[in-house]
């Protein structure tokens, strides 16, 4: 556990994610304490509730803009903002700024927010440079997500803090990097797309043997485990923060609790 | 799939056709991890790439920013070289055009293959009037025997397997008295080879598409592998050439700089086989060439989309990268996307040609997962420009109702923390109460779209923020 | 000038917001053309025929090196026997190919290919390090159907025409050549990979490519 030394005073807003509030709370937590171990103070704003991709990528930029408004206001005097997603912090670091192209000032507003917007796996090996110090005796495979992969380059963050945990083992699986098929509303407009495309991803999840599938995004979390259920697959669903923090001691996602 | 009837409009019921097709699926998993692997090596072994990436960009957006200049000048360097060049601004003008200069009725014509005259429905017209249309490229040949469009803008059978052209093969070559049914790749190209070298040597008029056209000297370039491009210019007395306007680059050195990253970015080659530059007609003292040089230059839409939001489109040269990485074409393949082009080029390319109102489903049918984009060696924005298709579509109310009222119902809640948490307090509840003790749902009321594929991991039972608040 | 040219060039400068370019800004684009940028050449340290030798090779093109132009006609009576090929040769008039004595007994003719001729052997204009290039230039020496049809292309090329990358080529043309109808950058044989993707050499050009490489002038 390292306390990031001059760092120690700063707090840090927990962009939770509208998908980790409803779906698994247990993230959210998991982020906030490897935030503390790490030495930071941890606020969670009430006013949060979407990043707005809904929207965005539905072609709606009045509603986008809006919620982007509101988020950017919410979050404005934190230190930093992190979340345990690439996908939301893609959109308030890269698509922000490109929502508000023409107009200056709330352009100069999203800039300064995509300044100290931090993706979880991200922040905790550049910016906080964690120890790890959690245990978790398994096999897992690791599923890039799209918008954290090409949007934030994450790849090497998540695996170089899973080599620290103790007992676990790295079975990277073909086409790691390839659409798991989630792509938000996409999922359910084609489903039948979206259904290829998942079943290639748990196919490669199997071919590993993997006890554990892991990943940074609880949306291609969701979709994944969905399909691994449906299919009766017998790998277990997790956030990369749950194993780090400690606290994948709970059912994976989707499964059942005993 | 009713090939004759497809169209963009229908991309939902062809989607859903292809997905059924086994053969399609095989043929598709066989070839996507060679052109992925083939590329990236390539790519790794130049140590140049990102920079003559950049280059590349460069050129082609200082060509777009004075493409009346180059048209003009390529014109100029055509004509002086003893070539003719039209100009069709639809293509119905380009198809009226090639009738002109074939001219009769009855005449042998080779194709190498072109995606331009696939736009211009080239071979329906030619055919229409009597004239015998013999592609050439062997997977043009392939779908040819099939009655097929491409799939693919580069390997236009790719969804074909093996089997499949085995069986063509042996239905339609009897007639050239070749009965054997042949099972073997190297038998099966080695008979095309032969049926099709008696049709180059007794050809009128070669027809091949262009990937560049040169200012500098008013070449126009064709790159192939298999060198069928070559003998349809040659051996015919005529050669016309289908490019489309945006195809032209300022001199012999920037289409160097392009090559470079053409054939890796396609086939994971350094260089393809053949790469050619035309130039004219045959010179007076030549003993072998074309004594006709047409070039068509086709702009379908083009000078429109040049210097709207989409001009980055038009920086495309046709490699099928973002194809070959696109996890939706990897699962319907090239015909479910309805038009000429499919894959992620042509969801942005297709709209802009024949209107966005008959192509609503294909910058949707997108998972925004970016691989299009990365892998692009003219750094075009695939995903953004899909976006702004979707923008578009919004602005213009073009979506679906159920997306609409979707949104509405979504902005709604979302612009109000408290409504929304106190909503997603009680859906998380309920959910859970659903799923007690089962840990994830098989079928949920109005989620349909997410259980027809898989099932619904139940929420935990409270909303995060619920805890958070009872925590502190 | 055609209504459609004049609806294109009209809707273009509609679409980049401007008239025809004025005179200045034409003269520096001419001058862009007449002046070449130089691009950017992927680097290499190797010597030029070594490099060009190894990328030809690794495209399925066979090399034979030989020390002069005297050695031509065994290395190419060797390539005949490994192929078991008869002597009956369709040939560019080359002067390079013309300075070598021939054995008599070899049917040579100086033509363009038909469908029917098994082997050509053809000169070069120049040979890219780069890619393992071949350049070939159609003229009244060299039908540029010696190329394509026959199944054996047998080209002799001379170190010393081996240059480092594609531009050096084009720089080349600039100084001694005008454009020819037909320039043929040839990399490798013939192949084809449509079906399944299989590659399979030889679908309608050459199906085997050999290379005569002749390492001194004299």
């Amino acid at each position: 556990m390292t306390a990031a030394n001059d760092e120690a005073k700063s707090t840090v807003a927990l962009l939770v994610t509208c998908l980790v509030d409803l779906f698994r709370p247990n993230i959210g937590f998991a982020t906030v304490k490897l935030m503390q171990q790490a030495g930071f103070t941890v606020d969670v704003p009430t006013a949060q509730t979407c990043c707005g991709q809904p929207a965005y990528n539905s072609g709606d930029q009045a509603s986008a803009q809006a919620v982007a408004k509101q988020v950017i206001e919410t979050f404005a005097h934190y230190d930093y903002v992190v979340a345990p997603s690439g996908s939301c912090i893609g959109m308030v670091k890269v698509h922000y700024p490109e929502l508000f192209a023409g107009d200056a000032e709330w352009r100069g507003k999203a800039d300064d927010l995509a300044g100290k917007c931090y993706e979880l796996t991200t922040f905790l090996s550049s910016v906080c440079k964690l120890e790890v110090t959690a245990s978790f005796s398994r096999s897992v495979t690791y599923h890039d997500s799209c918008s954290g992969l090409r949007e934030l380059g994450i790849k090497s963050q998540p695996r170089a803090l899973l080599e620290q945990v103790k007992g676990l083992t790295l079975k990277e699986m073909e086409d790691s990097e390839v659409c798991c098929g989630f792509g938000g509303t996409f999922c359910v407009k084609y489903p039948g797309i979206s259904e290829r495309m998942v079943s290639d991803k748990v196919g490669n999840v199997k071919k590993t043997h993997a006890e554990v599938i892991l990943g940074g995004d609880l949306g291609c979390l969701l979709n994944i485990a969905g399909r691994n259920k449906r299919e009766g697959a017998s790998a277990e669903v997790f956030h990369v923060a749950e194993v780090l923090a400690g606290m994948a001691d709970i059912p994976g996602i989707g499964e059942k609790s005993t | 799939m009713n090939l004759e009837h497809r169209s963009a409009a229908r991309f939902k019921p062809q989607a859903a056709e292809a997905l059924q097709d086994d053969n399609l699926k095989r043929a598709l998993a066989k070839a996507k991890d060679g052109f992925v692997l083939k590329r990236l090596q390539a790519v790794s072994n130049l140590n140049e790439f990102e920079s003559i990436r950049t280059e590349a960009r460069r050129i082609k957006d200082h060509v777009l920013k004075h493409l009346d200049y180059y048209l003009e000048e390529f014109e100029r360097k055509v004509i002086a070289t003893g070539g003719h060049v039209h100009w069709a601004e639809t293509a119905e003008q380009a198809c009226n055009v090639v009738q002109d200069i074939i001219g009769g009725e009855g005449k042998q014509v080779l194709k190498g293959k072109s995606m331009v005259s696939e736009e211009m429905g080239l071979n329906a017209a030619l055919e229409q009037r009597g004239h015998t249309v013999v592609e050439t490229d062997l997977g043009e040949y392939i779908i040819q025997l099939a009655h097929e469009p491409p799939s693919h803008i580069i390997a236009p059978a790719v969804h074909k397997t093996r089997d499949q052209i085995s069986d063509l093969f042996h239905q339609e070559h009897p007639k050239y008295g070749l009965h054997k049914r042949l099972t073997e790749v190297p038998d099966l190209v080695s008979e095309a080879r032969q049926v099709l070298r008696d049709k180059f040597i007794n050809s009128d008029v070669g027809i091949t598409g262009a990937n560049f056209l040169i200012a500098e000297t008013g070449s126009t370039v064709i790159v192939t592998n298999e060198g069928n491009g070559d003998l349809s210019q040659i051996l015919p007395n005529v050669h016309i050439v289908t490019a489309s306007i945006e195809k032209v680059v300022p001199t012999l050195n920037d289409a160097s700089t392009l090559l470079r990253l053409l054939a890796r970015s396609a086939t994971g080659q350094e260089m393809s086989s053949y790469t050619t530059f035309s130039t004219g007609a045959k010179r007076t003292d030549d003993q072998d060439g074309p004594e006709e040089f047409h070039v068509i230059l086709l702009d379908n839409g083009r000078s429109k989309v040049l210097g709207s939001d989409f001009q980055d489109i038009l920086r495309c040269i046709k490699c099928g990268a973002c194809l070959n990485h696109c996890p939706v074409y990897g699962a319907i393949g090239g015909h479910a996307y309805g038009w000429v082009y499919p894959g992620p080029m042509g969801s942005v390319l297709t709209p802009l040609i024949i209107g966005l109102e008959n192509a609503l489903d294909l910058p949707q049918a997108c998972s925004l997962n970016g691989r299009c984009g990365q892998v692009c060696p003219m750094s075009i924005p695939l995903p953004d420009l899909l976006r702004r298709h979707r923008f578009k579509a919004f602005q213009q109310g073009l979506i679906d109702s159920r997306t609409k009222y979707g949104l509405t119902a979504w902005a709604l809640m979302v612009k109000r923390p408290r409504l929304y948490h106190a909503l997603t307090s009680v859906l998380t509840r309920v959910l859970a109460l659903m799923g007690k003790s089962k840990g994830s749902l098989r079928a949920v009321p109005f989620a349909s779209g997410w259980t027809s594929a898989r099932d619904l991991p139940v929420p935990q039972g409270q909303t995060f923020q619920q805890l958070w608040a009872k925590r502190k | 000038m055609s209504d459609a040219r004049r609806q294109i060039m009209a809707n273009i400068r509609r679409s980049l917001g401007r008239d025809e370019l004025p005179e200045s800004a034409q003269l520096e684009l001419r001058s862009r053309i007449s002046e070449p940028e130089q691009g950017i050449r992927p680097h290499f340290d190797q010597d030029l025929a070594e490099r060009f030798v190894e990328k030809l090779e690794a495209v399925a093109g066979t090399v034979t090196r030989v020390p002069s132009l005297k050695q031509v006609p065994a290395a190419v009576q060797n390539y005949l026997d490994q192929y078991q090929i008869k002597a009956k040769l369709v040939m560019s008039a080359d002067s390079t190919l013309a300075q070598i004595d021939w054995p008599q007994d070899w049917q040579i003719e100086h033509r363009p290919a038909s469908g029917g001729d098994h082997v050509s052997v053809t000169g070069v204009f120049a040979g890219i390090a780069e890619t393992g290039t071949l350049a070939l230039l159609s003229g009244p020496v060299h039908p540029t159907t010696l190329n394509f049809l026959p199944d054996d292309h047998i080209a002799l090329i001379r170190a010393d025409q081996i240059v480092s990358h594609l531009e050096d080529l084009w720089g080349l043309m600039r100084k001694h050549a005008h454009m020819p109808r037909t320039v043929n950058l040839i990399t490798g044989p013939s192949r084809t990979a449509d079906v399944e993707q299989t590659i399979q050499l030889g679908a309608h050009g050459p199906r085997r490519l050999h290379v005569v490489l002749v390492e001194s002038s004299a």
